[in-house]
């Protein structure tokens, strides 16, 4: 396997202090491939892309991207560190004040001094590859919830990162759409020499683009491997969740005590 | 003697939990004061968020001005009146305001017009992860969103106070000579000999850099640290708002004891 451009050893991370979501995960993102983060709904994988951003910091564990140890960064190298990060979220995150086409430009005028002529060259080609480049002029407010991860999408690669983080990028896109994205990060990961993660829940669209995939459930990486190797696992976990039988061993409730006993509580008093 | 213990708890609880918002509020006012540097660097942004603070606000403090300065002048002349002493009338105005009224309800409007208005945006632009896309972008927001609005208002607020009392005092005066016949030599000759450029107006003006500070940072702190939901955005604007005014309120009467007492 090729060198790790994302090392995580023994993460801990709680968001309240008490329940930790992960035990000590230990991931390995390697250089030039697409890699998945899957697991069920809840398990911290949003949490995860965050804590390689140094948006959150583990209680415990280490965060190794490119080298260099993210959470003891100061805030000067961190943010150098994160010109070379994108991040696509979940919900789009556009800036509501600003065009489709500012949107993505905003980047590219925060930190460099290009003329006017340069920049919307840089945003049409961009705004070009995800299909939008006539919807330039609108609002994200009159966008489509699909028409905003792709105006997001385009905003996360306009810096040329090395590192792409992907948040549920195929929900919400018609099928047209969703071949197109699919695609294109796939040739973003080739093209440019990108390292691409890419968290989704939907196991055909990943496995036709991962290299490597990691399941994560109740805060450890459960199974990891090609996409070939996890449909040919034995483990019973692993099959229930890439045929999504609603039996077996992954669990799908949040952590809670006895159902019965629960109800009977409420008939006690 | 448990309910001692149980009070003990919860007073220290309080304690603890009053001295870390404290503390994360200085930590934080730290943070935007140091974005003075890239406001300086792009005085753009910090134009824009002028006008939309200030010169926004302007409208407000216009009317409330004159409507203050008629209501003080007319007031006062009616007390003045008894004694003979109506041409004093302009002393009264002009104190009343530059000293109290014009610094104290220019924060308070100032407040509920740009300061809420501030929180909201910032909380909203928060629960909607605009300010975490940003920070995944290497903007950071605190510098980029949250600074140009501070020093917006801190130097919106006093530029507004001042207008305040120069509206403020002409109504009072057109009400007391246009309308009560009051001598309009003696109302601007008395506000010329008795009340002081440094001590009365400029004191006016410091309590408005001092309520400036306040609300602009009560403004900023509130919206950045809302919950991101639309419950907590809405909290965080209310708490905004009523922080303000017990902070301009208690602030107003210490600084009142420090400047004017003796
Ligand atoms: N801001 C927050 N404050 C407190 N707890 C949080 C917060 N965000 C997430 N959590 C908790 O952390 C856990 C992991 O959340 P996360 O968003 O990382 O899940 P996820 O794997 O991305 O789920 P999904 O697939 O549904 O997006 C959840 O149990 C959630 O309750
Ligand atoms: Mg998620």
């Amino acid at each position: 396997m090729s060198n790790s451009l994302v090392k995580i050893r023994d993460v801990h991370f709680s968001w309240d202090g008490r329940r930790d979501i992960y035990s000590g995960v230990d991931l390995d993102i390697p250089e030039g491939k697409v890699t998945a983060i899957m697991g069920p709904s809840g398990t911290g994988k949003t949490t995860m892309l965050r804590l390689i951003g140094g948006q959150l910091k583990p209680t415990q564990g280490s965060v190794e991207v490119a080298g260099q140890e993210i959470p003891k960064l100061n805030r000067k190298a961190l943010y150098l560190a994160r010109r070379r990060m994108g991040m696509l979220f979940q919900s789009g995150a556009l800036l509501t004040d600003l065009s489709t086409f500012e949107n993505i430009a905003f980047p590219i005028r925060e930190h460099y001094d290009f003329s006017e002529t340069m920049i919307r060259d840089i945003v049409l080609m961009k705004l070009e590859l995800v299909g939008l480049r006539g919807a330039r002029d609108l609002m994200p407010s009159e966008l489509s919830g699909g028409m905003k991860r792709r105006v997001a999408l385009a905003r996360a690669i306009v810096l040329d990162p090395v590192l792409m983080m992907y948040d549920e990028p195929f929900t919400g896109l018609d099928p047209v759409t969703l071949g197109t994205i699919v695609t294109l990060i796939k040739e973003l990961n080739n093209a440019l020499g990108l390292t691409s993660v890419i968290v989704s829940h939907d196991i055909g669209e990943t496995f036709s683009i991962a290299d490597h995939v990691c399941i994560l459930s109740e805060g450890k990486i459960v199974a990891a491997g090609s996409p070939e190797e996890l449909k040919n696992s034995d483990s019973a976990f692993v099959q229930q969740f890439v045929n999504g039988h609603p039996d077996g061993p992954m669990p799908f409730h949040y952590p809670a005590d006895d159902y019965a006993e629960d109800l009977l509580k409420g008939h006690k008093s | 003697m448990s309910g001692l213990i149980n009070f003990l708890q919860r007073l220290g609880a309080f304690i603890i939990d009053g001295m870390a918002g404290l503390g994360r509020s200085v930590t934080f006012l730290i943070s935007v004061l140091m974005g003075f540097k890239d406001v300086l660097l792009r005085p753009r942004l910090l134009i824009r968020e002028i006008y939309s603070v200030g010169v926004l606000s302007l409208l407000i403090i216009f009317f409330s001005a004159i409507f203050v300065g008629m209501v003080v002048s007319l007031l006062g002349y009616t007390i003045l009146v008894d004694f003979g002493g109506e041409e004093s009338l302009g002393l009264l105005v002009a104190l009343t305001l530059v000293r109290e009224l014009a610094p104290v309800l220019g924060a308070l409007l100032f407040s509920g017009r740009a300061g809420s208005a501030v929180t909201a945006e910032i909380g909203l632009m928060k629960a909607t992860e605009q300010l975490a896309s940003m920070e995944m972008m290497a903007v950071d927001p605190i510098r980029r969103i949250v600074a140009p609005r501070f020093f917006a208002g801190l130097i919106s607020l006093p530029i507004l106070t001042i207008i305040f009392m120069a509206v403020g005092v002409y109504s009072g005066y057109l009400v007391g000579s246009e309308w009560k016949g009051v001598d309009a030599g003696s109302f601007w000759s008395q506000i010329q000999n008795k009340v002081e450029f440094r001590h009365d107006i400029i004191n006016g003006i410091i309590k408005s850099i001092v309520f400036a500070f306040v609300v602009t940072w009560i403004a900023v702190y509130q919206g950045y640290h809302a919950m991101p939901t639309s419950e907590g955005v809405s909290k965080a604007t209310t708490n905004s708002v009523v922080y303000s005014a017990l902070a301009i309120l208690g602030l107003d009467f210490v600084l009142t004891a420090m400047m004017f007492a003796s």
